[in-house]
């Protein structure tokens, strides 16, 4: 049995010619068949001890496929390719071997799969989106799928992904994936670490350094501090981190390289919060996608019992939701009430400047306390602490103990006059991109909240974003924190708290317990909010402490 | 009232002194400006506030605005500004929205006099009237500018600007109503201070914010903006539509803008980050700045000329925490230090070039750098009369005609058509090329193609007198090319060595052979003062009876010889390429080896390095004679491309590397060949011959290179009938709904191939028209054009 004519290539699939597809679908499906047949023959002949490891590889192989197969079957754009892979499948299993089939409920754990958009009912506009993210990844991921609630976001985001991984830029392919993989692991967001442990090996990367930092070269190791100190303590970040990577002989970096890395990371992490934010569950051909045990066994995915899932079930949501449905209703009310209030009376009562400052402290404090109380240590599906050094080191340390977190003026140091010219100076274009898709995250809005409709959001919305860059110290001059006060419960902040610091602590009852009576797409609007108010605020600090640098 | 202000600032203005100096404040500034008497300027900053007297030799701290214990947001200051009739008036913009009043004329120590806070956001400006007493403006981040009567408590009216934010407000000069503002999103506002329902004008100025902006002092209706986008942009109001007169690219965004006094086409910039700089420009000469000031250490935030009638002085203040006065004449002029140099290309190949004349004197000194003769080889030199250049510096103005035909690429393009580059047997193709280029009279090209069969199909089976044919054609051509290289590449005593040799070759008397080294040594005389420029100057041509001077070889006699003159070069590139390139070890290890197996007796011979002319050329014949395999040679092949890619004739190069494929592939390093295949194509670009362009895009084996083909094959289409682009689909317009492409000849939808004719603008699909146009000349819609395909 020839490999090289059983070397399966998937990127004819992306093709949007729909008979390349067909070509490139017929030449899988023998090659499927072939190997089948390789099997069962094998089987059928007597039982040999010496065969068992090359048989147990060839059956992995095959496994691999199936499993890839399976999720063209669900996720591709193209209706040809869902119909013929799910046909290659079935007459597989008709050939006795046992097929794959998908595991959990969808591309979340936490919004039922009924609210996500269906690959193949989506509209025109969402149609190009996903064949164009289809035709440069060769995959639908699920955060894809989540995101395209807003696909005025979504293209804006999967045009920056790719400019940043794929198109003109300073740093090689493969250190690209890498020091996502490094960002992603940071948050042990195994679902991101799996995804981009494939892209790197597809770019030729070399598989020693997935074995953990130490194996990648000295130059992606000198990033790690940065990578730890940025994704839990920003502010920490100074001049002398980034003289450390620019200065370091052989090992060095330039500037540009730098300014590419810190986006990458910065773009990773906050997708790292994304990913548990909404639940996002593993791909489909990735570990624990799917399953090869009959359905019978178990309904649950390895990850929903590891975060606290277990038992939740979809009847026991709705009864809940039901029992409290009054109250909820309350809740929205009383939020356009506030709203309504604050929008109104902000003239009358006006607070003096202490109390203004004092608002921004006692807030930027109290966000330290914020915790949900279960503090379970959740071990990761795969092991992905080995991409980073250095596990102790988190957000919590420091919360615990009530560090102090230095005030950063944003009058001082924008996004939008500082941030913006520096990243485009030394990685050009990139800058536009980043600063559209904050232009579209922050002023996002359909006028809506849950049931009613022409509400002006902007107050909100406003207040979470400015909650976020609290917690990392930043501070508006203009802005009454007392709103946030007002606007944002409790729960709601501990949610917001726990996505952005310590994502991979978000269960689905944190997700469930805020905002009760609003919708899905909403919530998940709400985390496109989180997301990249994070990367700004981490964006900015890194900047920051580079433009000190080069003055 | 305009009049009356004038006048006043007239008078006070007459003697101004003072020095380039500057102090230190105890933070960084955010904005400065200065007080109607020149004698005074104020600073403002997120913990600053004070007062400087500008004296002759010093900055004096006069007063501290900041008065009180507790620091209050309403002291961060964003802006301030001093009313130019007002000496005892300040307002000042607040980080928290706030826009402040002060009046020095009050006793206490608190000078606050109002404060407005209507604003929800940051204020980024304020911006008192110009000769109104009592009216001050101001542009906030909340999206709002807000006119204020100082008698009044609260805005007179309000100005929203549908955006989010304002960044820079101003009032016109000249016009007493009219104010202009700017914005985060690139557009820029006329407004009518009575009318706040809408403005009066809008445009879209820069791509991305507009920081600043400021009023022409002197000329009605000239506005300067700058940009995040870099650049500095002048604009002229008092026509219909806002006409952009000048733009000034700068290299970093624009932070400030001020027009300078007294000098019309002059205005002052500052960056917001990266560069620290203060720059005057004169607009008229938009990449060179008139002056410069390099004082400060951290990005400068705010610029004011110190008086409104005085060009020569500028205070600046900066995040480093200094407050500098800069004058004009301790300025940096870049103009200086810059060479002005001018050159372009003519319609037909002229060349053009001006310089400073200077410069061009100095050049003409040194003959071994420059060299005249680099010219004179395919241009006429005609050197003008020196033109005086605005003012600045005379210059030197040369223009180098071409001669007639010898800039002409027509081989290029010829030999680019013609040749076949794969799809029959390598002795066909190197036939065919072999044939092109002698047909176009390039005769050394065809003697390598002819060479490369012999090498690497049937040895020796090629007639000699297919040889000798092509010689006795042959002009000068090739031959200078063939002389700069061997005394180039093998330093004098090899080339000597390869010259004896070759005449050995060819059989030819004793005589003949001393003629040969004679001319080598005048040859070795002209490499010598020509330095390493020539080669590339020999490429553009057939270069004909000068060349016969410089090289009286007479042709005959050279080229004949070039099958076996290849050979004894061998030898000693092979060896250096061992030593010096480490490149590709294994390679060069086994070809290193293979002469050591075939060439039994030679191997002794061959390894001594240089003994004499005599050895060598034994060494040569046997070599030839032993048949040596095709690898043995692919050195010397990589060396001869190599050669004709550094000549520039990077045609040649890549043809060889396609048509030989791997026999010499693996002997080039994938960089060296990716970048000549990069030069070709786009050479090939440029002449467009996409055809051939493509065709070499497909038999590259670099990756880098065949994945041209892949990159943008997206074709965008806009719809007939509404003009859009058509996002999903493209044969329906999403918006018109209606089937853009018809084929004129079926009448239905063009879903895939569409061909059209650029007259008319018909078409349908290829195979249709393609039929149609056999049978008739006459477009298929039946508009009676008379379409062409090709």
């Amino acid at each position: 049995m020839a490999e090289g004519e059983n070397e399966v290539r998937w990127d004819g699939l992306c093709s949007r010619d729909s008979t390349t597809r067909e070509t490139a679908l017929e030449s899988i499906r023998q090659i499927i068949l072939r190997k089948t047949e390789y099997l069962r023959s094998i089987k059928e002949t007597l039982y040999r001890p010496s065969d068992e490891f090359s048989n147990a590889v060839s059956l992995d192989g095959l496994n691999k496929l199936l499993a890839h197969l399976l999720m063209l079957s669900k996720r591709c754009p193209f209706k040809d390719v869902r119909e013929k892979s799910g046909f290659i499948l079935k007459s597989v299993e008709e050939l006795g071997i046992r097929v794959p089939r998908p595991l959990g409920h969808g591309p979340s754990r936490f919004i039922p799969e009924k609210e996500i958009l269906q690959v193949g009912s989506e509209d025109a506009q969402m149609h190009t989106l996903f064949a164009d993210s289809f035709a440069a990844l060769g995959r639908l991921d699920n955060i894809t799928l989540v995101m395209v609630f807003h696909p005025q976001y979504l293209e804006s985001f999967l045009k920056t992904q790719h400019y940043l991984l794929q198109m003109d830029g300073p740093l090689p392919l493969h250190y690209r994936h890498y020091i996502g993989i490094m960002a992603a692991a940071r948050h042990r967001c195994s679902y991101l670490v799996n995804l981009h442990v494939n892209d790197f090996l597809h770019v030729g990367g070399d598989p020693k350094w997935l074995n953990g930092l130490e194996n990648a070269p000295q130059k992606l190791q000198n990033l790690g501090e940065l990578n730890k100190v940025l994704a839990h303590r920003p502010w920490l970040i100074t001049k002398e981190h980034i003289e450390g990577l620019l200065k370091a002989e052989e090992h060095s970096w330039s500037l540009a390289e730098l300014v590419h890395a810190v986006v990458l990371l910065t773009h990773y992490h906050s997708l790292a919060s994304f990913t548990f934010g909404c639940g996002i569950s593993p791909e489909i051909h990735c570990d624990g996608g799917h399953t090869f045990r009959p359905p019978s066994v178990s309904n649950y995915c390895i990850c929903d019992i590891t975060n606290g899932n277990h038992g939740v079930d979809e009847m026991q949501v709705n009864s809940a939701g039901n029992i409290s449905t009054s109250d909820s209703f309350f809740e929205v009310e009383a939020l356009m009430e506030k709203m309504k209030q604050l929008q109104e009376c902000r003239d009358e009562e006006e607070a003096s400047q202490e109390e203004m400052a004092s608002r921004f402290e006692i807030e930027k404090r109290e966000s330290m306390f914020v915790f949900s109380s279960d503090d379970d240590e959740v071990t990761p599906a795969r092991d992905v602490s080995r991409h980073f050094e250095d596990t102790s080191y988190g957000y919590k340390d420091f919360s615990r103990h009530g560090m102090h977190v230095p005030t950063f003026r944003v009058q001082d140091y924008c996004w939008e006059d500082h941030g913006y010219s520096l990243v485009n100076r030394l990685y050009p274009d990139v800058g536009q991109l980043i600063d559209e898709k904050f232009h579209i995250a922050y002023n996002l809005t359909y006028n809506t909240m849950a049931m009613h409709k022409d509400v002006d959001t902007s107050m909100l919305r406003r207040a979470i974003w400015n909650y976020i860059h609290c917690m990392f110290g930043i501070r508006y001059d203009d802005y009454d924190y007392g709103e946030i006060n007002q606007l944002l419960d409790r729960s709601f902040k501990v949610y917001i708290k726990t996505v952005v610091c310590t994502p991979e602590k978000v269960t689905k009852r944190m997700y469930d317990s805020f905002w009760r009576q609003f919708k899905h797409s909403e919530k998940v609007h709400v985390n496109l909010l989180l997301i990249e108010a994070r990367m700004q605020a981490e964006l900015l600090y890194a900047l920051r402490a580079i433009t000190r640098y080069m003055t | 009232m305009e009049k009356m202000s004038r006048v006043t600032t007239a008078l006070s203005g007459s003697a101004l002194t003072g020095r380039t100096m500057h102090c230190h404040l105890d933070a960084p500034a955010n904005a400065i400006s200065v007080c109607r008497d020149a004698a005074q300027v104020v600073v403002a900053g997120r913990s600053i506030f004070k007062i400087y007297a500008i004296e002759e030799e010093q900055f004096v701290e006069k007063l501290n605005l900041r008065v009180g214990r507790k620091p209050s947001l309403n002291l961060s200051c964003a802006d301030v500004v001093w009313h130019q009739m007002d000496e005892n008036l300040l307002a000042t913009a607040a980080t928290n929205g706030v826009v402040v009043t002060w009046n020095l004329g009050r006793p206490s120590r608190n000078k606050q006099d109002q404060l407005f806070t209507e604003h929800k956001r940051t204020v980024n400006k304020v911006c008192f009237h110009p000769t109104e007493a009592h009216v001050l403006l101001s542009g906030s981040q909340d999206g709002f500018m807000k006119c204020f009567d100082l008698r009044r408590k609260d805005s007179v009216s309000t100005f929203s600007g549908q955006s989010e934010s304002v960044r820079d407000v101003q009032f016109s000069i000249r016009d007493y109503f009219t104010f202009a503002s700017t914005f985060e999103n690139g557009n820029v506002q006329l407004w009518d201070i009575r009318r706040p329902d809408r403005c009066e004008r809008m445009f879209t100025a820069h791509n991305g914010p507009v920081f600043c902006c400021d009023w022409h002092p002197e000329d009605r209706g000239w506005l300067a903006t700058g940009g995040r986008d870099k650049m500095v942009k002048v604009w002229d109001m008092t026509t219909h539509r806002a006409k952009e007169m000048h733009c000034v690219q700068t290299i970093a965004s624009v932070a400030r803008v001020k027009w300078r006094p007294e000098c019309r086409h002059h205005l002052a910039t500052c960056s917001m980050m990266v560069d620290h700089n203060i720059y005057v420009w004169d607009v008229r000469r938009p990449f060179v700045p008139a002056a410069m000031f390099e004082e400060h250490r951290d990005v400068t935030t705010g610029i004011a000329w110190r008086h409104p009638h005085d060009p020569s002085f500028l205070l600046s203040g900066s995040k480093d925490s200094t407050l500098c006065q800069h004058l004009f004449r301790d300025a940096s002029q870049p103009v200086e230090r810059a060479n002005p140099e001018g050159l372009c290309y003519g319609l037909f190949g002229d060349l053009a070039f001006a310089a400073k004349e200077s410069l061009v004197a100095a050049e003409s000194g040194r003959k071994p750098y420059a060299g005249d003769r680099r010219h004179t080889i395919f241009f006429k030199r005609k050197l003008d009369p020196a033109e005086p250049f605005s003012g600045l510096a005379s210059s030197a103005l040369s223009v180098f005609e071409t001669e007639p035909g010898s800039g002409s690429m027509s081989w290029f393009v010829d030999t680019a058509e013609r040749y076949a580059l794969a799809g029959r047997p390598l002795a066909e193709l190197c036939d065919h090329n072999a044939k092109v280029a002698r047909e176009l009279g390039r005769n050394q090209v065809a003697q390598t193609w002819t060479m490369l069969r012999i090498i690497y199909c049937s040895p020796g089976l090629v007639p000699s007198a297919n040889l000798n044919h092509s010689v006795g054609k042959g002009s000068s051509c090739g031959l200078p090319l063939m002389n700069s290289f061997n005394l180039k590449d093998m330093g004098p005593g090899l080339g000597s060595e390869t010259r004896l040799d070759r005449s050995k070759g060819d059989a030819r008397s004793d005589t003949a052979l001393l003629d040969s080294s004679a001319t080598l040594i005048t040859n070795e005389d002209n490499e010598e003062t020509e330095g390493s420029d020539v080669p590339a100057d020999y490429l553009l041509g057939d270069v004909e009876g000068e060349e016969d001077e410089l090289y009286p070889l007479d042709s005959e006699h050279v080229h004949p010889e070039e099958p076996e003159y290849v050979l004894p070069q061998e030898a000693f590139p092979l060896r250096h390429e061992i030593v010096d390139t480490p490149s590709g070890p294994e390679h060069l290890q086994d070809k290193a080896d293979s002469p050591h197996v075939s060439g039994s007796e030679a191997d002794a011979a061959s390894l001594a390095p240089v003994d004499s002319s005599f050895s060598l050329l034994s060494v040569s014949h046997a070599l030839y004679d032993s048949r040596l395999p095709p690898d043995f040679f692919s050195v010397l092949v990589r060396d001869m491309l190599r050669f004709y890619a550094e000549q520039g004739d990077v045609q040649m190069a890549v043809s060889v590397l396609i048509v030989l494929g791997e026999r010499v592939r693996k002997d080039i390093d994938e960089q060296t060949q990716e970048h000549w295949y990069t030069s070709y194509i786009d050479l090939l670009q440029r002449f467009c011959l996409w055809n051939v362009s493509n065709e070499v895009v497909k038999l590259s084996t670099s990756r880098a290179v065949s994945c041209l083909n892949q990159a943008s094959t997206t074709l965008h289409v806009n719809c007939s009938h509404c003009k859009r682009p058509m996002s999903s689909r493209g044969w329906v317009c999403d918006r018109c709904h209606r089937c853009a492409s018809m084929c004129a000849v079926c009448h239905h939808v063009v879903k895939g191939l569409f061909v059209w004719c650029q007259g008319c603008s018909h078409g349908g699909h290829l195979q249709h028209i393609m039929k149609w146009l056999e049978g008739s000349s006459h477009c298929p819609a039946g508009c009676g054009h008379l379409c062409e395909y090709s």
